[in-house]
């Protein structure tokens, strides 16, 4: 019974796909059956995996996760060596997630707490509507770029996007992407800028940082961009630090480009739009 | 300070009688809105600013001498039937903000209400009638979506129901709606966790997550998933039943916001943001675009409470709610609640409270035939809510085709709101729709929980009366028992719709 009892799940049985709810339930059982470390083999697009999981474990995957991965999640860990689909980490309550990958629209949505750390590209609405109160302020890390409507109507947390490309440092494309299959002297830069429109639209809290220049056009609503500060970077640090552990990228590397700090104009921003006077 | 070209008139006028006045002060300490001022030195009271008054009575009914009046403000607007003072008033005042009115309450406009134009039937002769108070009469009422047919298993000789989806007991088809902490005192929100697990039904928490405190009333609560997500936390999941709500009936397709000024520290902590910050629902929920998307957050929630309660949608009733109810039922939902046009809000934009959507009569009745064509009533329960003042309203909505009934400004008027509409301000004098915790105060916990125990028994009391007269012993079989009323009112194309007979109409055997 150590620290690390592993288990191995296989979601293919005998060639049939494991249909999410049996997966789930079988997540469930290993968990209550005192593993730690449970590990999911040939994913083809499972939906829901590890949701509302709050026990201290961490979730392995190999294979392409689908729909709403860790979902209202609050474990330690979920590592997904292939990319996840929409909805990676909506409402999440904590732990950690990792993608090496992409993961397309709507990461994080109306997180909580909790960090998830994406190696690739992200599609719309990444971060919308996350949140944070005293110490719990997730954070959302995406190596390469996104697309629009990033932290829309963003009430907290941390949004960081790097602009990394990743595609040619994969030394071995057979083998599951993991750490050490990423050749760091081959990570290049993408061409500013790395975000498009509408970045923030109704943003009311929290900060978006992202490594390069942001055309003045691509903010939204409510949101205004400054040239990130000493203090910004010394806030960067950990999540940097943590993303060149993960992904065996060079911190220097990241370190080369200054950050724009995306914000919002204030904690009200519809403030004056509505009166309240009894007709 | 308003220029007084700017000015709105008063709408009420407060009237002080000196004659009888004691000096107790006590008017001064009930007015929260700034309009009657207690003189402490000359004790006496004021009217300082009579434009503040909003007719809630509150200094009326504490005044220990009767002394104080409210009445209309004795001026005349110049009559015209179109120019009524509603517009001209609203002009004066978007000239001076050139802001969106925002107001509480539910839609006071004088649109005809079709419950009063519906009567229902009782047994006479030929079917005898029950006496409710000595014969049983059954209210008890389940949440939760139905199978299709039991399947019956023997388990070590004993016999087992199948995998029967997870259902909530209710003992009376009346719950109270979704309110959330922050819209409504901290006091106010207890009293009617209170009295909901008291009577043995269910309340809705609204968007504004869970006070700790209030995990011991989880097993009678919905949470609601709304557009903020705000306060889903694992402890939240673990509840009654969850409800994602896509629309309200007094705002359909507008999504909330509670302003900063209201988020103290209490709510702060409730929703996981921080203090002063502007609370903000989207309209949409951003994962939801589509009945498909829909059906993926349904089984998102079924998934992360392993299967183990019943996962309902709410939403507005606008044109085409049948259609989408159907849609939300093959989207695997447990319940569907249908909010209609009349429902109550914190705080919502004028324009969309008084003219968007529909009556929650018609609503229902067009929703209940529609799935029953498509042969998927029987899956899902059905709540209505919107605009429902009385038991007799429940019972009608109930034989239209709902059931449960689902009631909102009325378990407020038992906790002591008289209506004024100032939800939206958070100075509510009595304590209700606010988030100042010395107004708060003035609910007192346990004798509101009394209060609103003791209208939800005297409503089910009713309920049973009625049943027994009309010889029905359980509420289940009421449930759109539309032949039971018959309609009374001027327009007889709203008869149809609602599948009701006009009073008097005959039965006629076919072909005669």
């Amino acid at each position: 019974m150590g620290e690390n009892r592993q288990i191995v799940i296989n979601a293919n049985e005998n060639g049939c796909k494991l249909y999410h709810r049996e997966l789930n339930r079988k997540i469930r059982e290993a968990i209550q059956n005192g593993y730690k470390h449970i590990i999911l083999k040939n994913i083809m697009g499972q939906r829901f995996i590890g949701a509302g999981i709050k026990d201290d474990v961490v979730i392995e995957i190999y294979g392409d996760a689908g729909l709403d991965l860790g979902v209202f999640f609050g474990g330690k860990q979920i590592i997904v060596h292939g990319c996840s689909e929409y909805l990676l980490g909506n409402t999440l309550n904590g732990g950690e997630i990792v993608v090496y990958g992409d993961s397309w629209d709507i990461t994080g949505m109306g997180a909580r707490d909790g960090k998830i750390f994406v190696m690739g590209n992200g599609g719309s609405r990444v971060g919308i509507h996350m949140k944070e109160y005293k110490d719990k302020k997730p954070v959302i890390c995406y190596g390469g770029k996104v697309k629009q409507y990033c932290g829309e109507y963003m009430a907290g947390g941390i949004i960081v996007i790097l602009g990394l490309d990743f595609r040619e440092a994969i030394i071995d494309r057979k083998k599951p992407l993991d750490r050490d299959n990423i050749d760091p002297s081959k990570i290049k830069n993408y061409d500013d800028p790395i975000v498009q429109s509408d970045i923030g639209g109704g943003i009311h809290g929290g900060a978006i940082y992202v490594r390069g220049e942001v055309p003045k056009e691509y903010l939204g609503v409510y949101a205004v961009k400054e040239k990130a500060t000493n203090a910004d970077k010394r806030i960067l640090k950990p999540i940097i630090k943590r993303f060149c552990e993960l992904f065996n990228c060079p911190e220097d590397l990241i370190w080369q480009k200054e950050f724009t700090k995306i914000r919002p104009i204030s904690s009200r921003p519809f403030g004056k739009h509505y009166s309240t006077v009894p007709i | 300070m308003t220029a007084p070209r700017d000015k709105l008139l008063p709408r009420f006028k407060t009237i002080i009688d000196y004659d009888r006045c004691i000096g107790c002060g006590k008017c001064g300490e009930s007015c929260s809105y700034g309009c009657i001022f207690f003189d402490k030195e000359q004790k006496k009271p004021f009217v300082k600013k009579q434009e503040n008054c909003v007719a809630c009575q509150r200094c009326v009914i504490f005044c220990p001498k009767e002394a104080i009046e409210i009445h209309n403000y004795p001026v005349s607007y110049p009559p015209h039937a179109l120019w009524s003072p509603y517009h001209v008033r609203s002009i004066i005042e978007q000239a001076r903000s050139g802001s969106v009115l925002i107001s509480g309450t539910g839609n006071d406009r004088p649109y005809p209400v079709i419950f009063d134009y519906l009567v229902w039937d009782a047994c006479q002769v030929t079917n005898p009638s029950i006496d409710a108070l000595r014969e049983p009469v059954e209210t008890r009422t389940w949440l939760g979506r139905k199978p299709k047919h039991l399947s019956i298993k023997e388990v070590d000789g004993k016999f087992e129901i199948d995998d029967f989806p997870p259902n909530v007991m209710l003992s009376t088809p009346l719950i109270i709606g979704h309110m959330s902490l922050g819209s409504l005192s901290y006091n106010a929100i207890t009293s009617m966790y209170k009295a909901v697990k008291e009577v043995g039904t269910l309340m809705g928490t609204g968007e504004g997550g869970l006070h700790k405190d209030h995990y011991i009333y989880k097993d009678r609560l919905i949470g609601e998933v709304a557009s903020g997500r705000f306060g889903v936390s694992p402890e939240y999941l673990d509840i009654a039943a969850l409800e994602i709500k896509i629309g309200q009936g007094a705002k359909p397709g507008h999504g909330g916001q509670l302003p900063g000024e209201k988020v103290t520290e209490l709510i702060s902590e409730t929703r996981g943001i921080p203090v002063g910050t502007d609370a903000l629902s989207p309209n949409p929920q951003h994962d939801i675009y589509s009945i498909e998307d829909l059906k993926t957050l349904i089984a998102a929630l079924h998934e992360a409470t392993e299967y183990r309660i019943p996962v309902g949608v709410k939403i507005a009733a606008v044109n085409n709610v049948a259609a989408i109810a159907s849609g939300i039922v093959r989207a695997d939902a447990d319940f569907i609640t249908i909010d209609g046009f009349r429902g109550g809000t914190g705080a919502a934009p004028r324009i969309l409270r008084d003219n968007a959507g529909i009556p929650i009569e018609l609503a229902i009745a067009s929703v209940d035939q529609h799935l029953r064509d498509e042969k998927l009533r029987h899956k899902i329960t059905l709540i209505a809510g919107g605009g429902i003042r009385s038991p007799s309203d429940m019972i009608k909505i109930i034989a239209l085709g709902a059931d449960i009934a689902m009631v909102g400004t009325a378990p407020l008027i038992a906790l002591g709101c008289k209506v004024c509409q100032q939800c939206t301000t958070g100075k509510c004098s009595w304590g209700i729709a606010t988030g100042n915790p010395e107004l708060g105060k003035r609910i007192d916990i346990e004798w509101g929980a009394r209060r609103v125990a003791n209208m939800l028994r005297a409503w089910t009391a009713e309920l049973e009366e009625v049943l027994g007269t009309m010889g029905i012993d359980a509420v289940e079989s009421f449930v759109g028992n539309r032949d039971r009323l018959r309609y009374l009112g001027p327009n007889p194309h709203e008869a149809e719709i609602l599948g009701v007979k006009h009073a008097g109409e005959r039965i006629t055997r076919g072909g005669e």
